[in-house]
């Protein structure tokens, strides 16, 4: 059954030990939609989007990535994982391989796509992120901004159909905040379904369809760009909107 | 007040004070008046330490000689370990066949200089060689029983080749061991997380003395009546099982420094768990731990002499039963002193090639 829903949340909950971090979290992600996720420190955005790939465990409701459900069921993670690429806030690039040998991995070892095919699919990537006379370097010797537009090109090399951010640039020093960002939005520009949690917003009011406003593990307001930015409806959200906008 | 640099400075050489012998010694050796005195005061106590020792090594050596009283120049008596050369390092090994020790030896210095050797074409081939078809190969030359070679019993197996074997043949089995054990002991899985952690603990608390001992005098009274397992084997059992559990806790300790992002990263790329810790994590964490696994390495070569204990003759123990020959009677420090270089030769060119991995290893990312 193909349609167009990319990403289903269904009344999912979510507990670490007695703490009960997301609270009937419900959302719908069409095919080419871009999200932004804010919300404040601890609010649970990180935990939510680790869900969708399964870095993190829901214990009630219902996730359904592809139209693949998640369950315990290591084929149904597998096959998603594959399908949902990841970039994290810390890069998590690995030191010990050059930036192509990052890219070319897990098209070889997952995918199976014979190297040379994998060298010359990361070359286009990297091409494409900006850094293409890099790719014979080791993580340890780019600078922040590099490494992370690496790890979205490492994730590329998935052909993924949804690509999940968590404060991409939360690491970065300011001046290489703006070529991550021009990476993502030439990302969104070509129709990737995009989740990012993060606080840029003017990348939010550039590329988001929607807008989700999270704090207290609960999805507290979702509007768009326009409406979010302009008349926000809680005073949770007013009061952050007025504390981040504040500088 | 603002300033205004417009003239970019031209970059100069370094002050001649600075370069050279004369200007590191006096850095490094005479800064200061005390610095100076300790420099003096050092370099007298070395030669003080170091004449007696060269007087008996080398000016007051004899090097000819067939028997203890032929040695009469009072310094040391290197005949000896001259005339049971060959005994040191073949131990009772038949002298027509001991050119299949030479073959052994010779295939594995060339496999591991290859291995060595950072330019070396197809480094996976020689490797997959050194590991699954070399020690067939080092088998059947040691043990013979094939294609006509005949048959030399393991108890004639002795000196530095036996110490070889068992150092080699622990370090080769024990490391895969090791790192199961470890990856075991972190296993989400009770079961297993227990059991690594039982076999650890428990070979790991007992003296490898009292292992080899249990596997040469207990192990046959548990076995049934009429098996007979050969000697040297069931020494190499135990000092496999008991060194995996100390490299086990070394790759631990590297797994634990890899953050928790790597296996993110792994698991969000789609790569299974024997994937990610095969490509991701343990690439990362063995590298890390080398300086602790080759001091593992240079532990058990070492300990392979506690294997005189069980009745086998290695490098120690032949030397030691050599000295207490009659003709050769009072030669036992010029024995020790012998043993002691040919340990101190491999353990010293372990700690280099570890250095020297570790340096090539470097991908520049200091945490
Ligand atoms: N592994 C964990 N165990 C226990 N509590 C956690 C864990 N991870 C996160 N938390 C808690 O869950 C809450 C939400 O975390 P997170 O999703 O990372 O928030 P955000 O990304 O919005 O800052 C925080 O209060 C955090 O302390
Ligand atoms: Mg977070």
């Amino acid at each position: 059954m193909e349609n167009n829903v990319a990403i289903q949340l269904i009344g999912v909950n979510k507990w670490y030990g007695e703490f009960h971090v997301l609270r009937d979290v419900n959302l719908n992600v069409e095919r080419g939609e871009r999200i932004v996720i804010c919300g404040p420190s601890g609010s649970g955005k990180s935990t939510m989007i680790r869900c969708i790939n399964r870095l993190e465990e829901h214990q009630q409701g219902q996730i359904i990535v592809d139209n693949v459900e998640l369950t315990n069921d290591l084929k149904n993670i597998d096959q998603i994982r594959r399908e949902v690429g990841m970039v994290f806030q810390h890069f998590n690039l690995f030191p010990h391989l050059t930036v192509l040998e990052n890219c070319c991995l897990a098209p070889m070892w997952v995918r199976k796509v014979p190297r040379k095919e994998a060298e010359r699919v990361a070359m286009e990537y990297l091409e494409k992120v900006k850094i293409p006379h890099q790719a014979k370097k080791y993580p340890g010797q780019l600078s922040g901004g590099q490494q992370q537009r690496v790890a979205i090109a490492r994730s590329l090399c998935m052909n993924p159909r949804i690509m999940l951010f968590d404060e991409p640039t939360s690491a970065l020093d300011p001046e290489m905040i703006k070529e991550v960002l021009d990476t993502m939005i030439e990302l969104a520009e070509s129709g990737m379904t995009m989740l990012c949690v993060t606080h840029e917003m003017g990348f939010a009011k550039t590329v988001a369809d929607r807008v989700i406003f999270m704090d207290g593990g609960q999805v507290i307001e979702m509007n768009t760009p326009d409406e979010f930015f302009n008349h926000p409806q809680h005073e949770r959200t007013q009061l952050f909107l007025s504390q981040i906008l504040a500088h | 007040m603002a300033i205004i640099t417009e003239k970019a400075l031209p970059s100069l050489p370094p002050p001649a004070h600075t370069v050279g012998f004369k200007a590191w010694a006096k850095q490094n050796l005479f800064a200061t008046p005390t610095n100076s005195v300790i420099t003096v005061l050092m370099v007298l106590f070395i030669l003080w330490a170091l004449i007696p020792v060269v007087q008996w090594a080398f000016i007051d050596a004899d090097w000819a000689g067939t028997k203890r009283t032929d040695c009469t120049s009072g310094g040391a008596c290197w005949a000896f370990t001259l005339v049971r050369f060959n005994q040191f390092i073949y131990g009772f090994y038949p002298e027509a066949e001991q050119w299949r020790v030479n073959v052994a030896a010779l295939i594995l210095a060339v496999g591991l200089g290859l291995l060595m050797y950072k330019k070396t074409p197809a480094k996976a081939y020689i490797g997959l060689f050194m590991v699954i078809i070399y020690p067939v190969i080092a088998f059947i030359l040691l043990r013979g029983g094939f294609f006509d070679l005949p048959v030399v019993e393991t108890s004639k197996w002795g000196g530095l080749t036996l110490t070889l074997v068992l150092s080699i043949v622990g370090i080769v089995a024990s490391l895969p061991l090791g790192i199961l054990l470890a990856l075991g002991r972190r296993s989400e899985l009770p079961i297993i997380r227990s059991l690594c952690i039982a076999f650890i603990e428990l070979w790991r608390g007992v003296p490898l003395i009292t292992v080899l001992f249990m596997a040469s005098v207990m192990l046959p009274l548990f076995l049934p009546e009429g098996t007979s397992f050969d000697k040297l084997l069931r020494a190499l059992i135990g000092i496999t099982l008991f060194e995996a559990a100390y490299l086990a806790e070394v790759v631990r300790s590297g797994l634990q420094a890899i953050p928790k992002g790597q296996y993110e990263a792994g698991k969000a790329l789609g790569l299974s768990y024997w994937q990610s810790t095969g490509l991701v994590i343990l690439p990362q964490a063995l590298k890390l731990v080398i300086p602790g696994i080759v001091n593992t390495f240079i532990s058990l070569f070492k300990d392979t002499s506690l294997v005189m204990i069980i009745g086998l003759f290695d490098l120690l123990n032949i030397v030691q039963i050599a000295a207490a020959d009659p003709i050769w009677l009072g030669s036992q420090v010029e024995g020790f002193v012998f043993a002691a270089i040919v340990y101190w030769m491999f353990c010293f060119g372990m700690s280099r090639y570890s250095q020297y991995l570790e340096r090539q290893l470097n991908t520049g990312h200091k945490r």
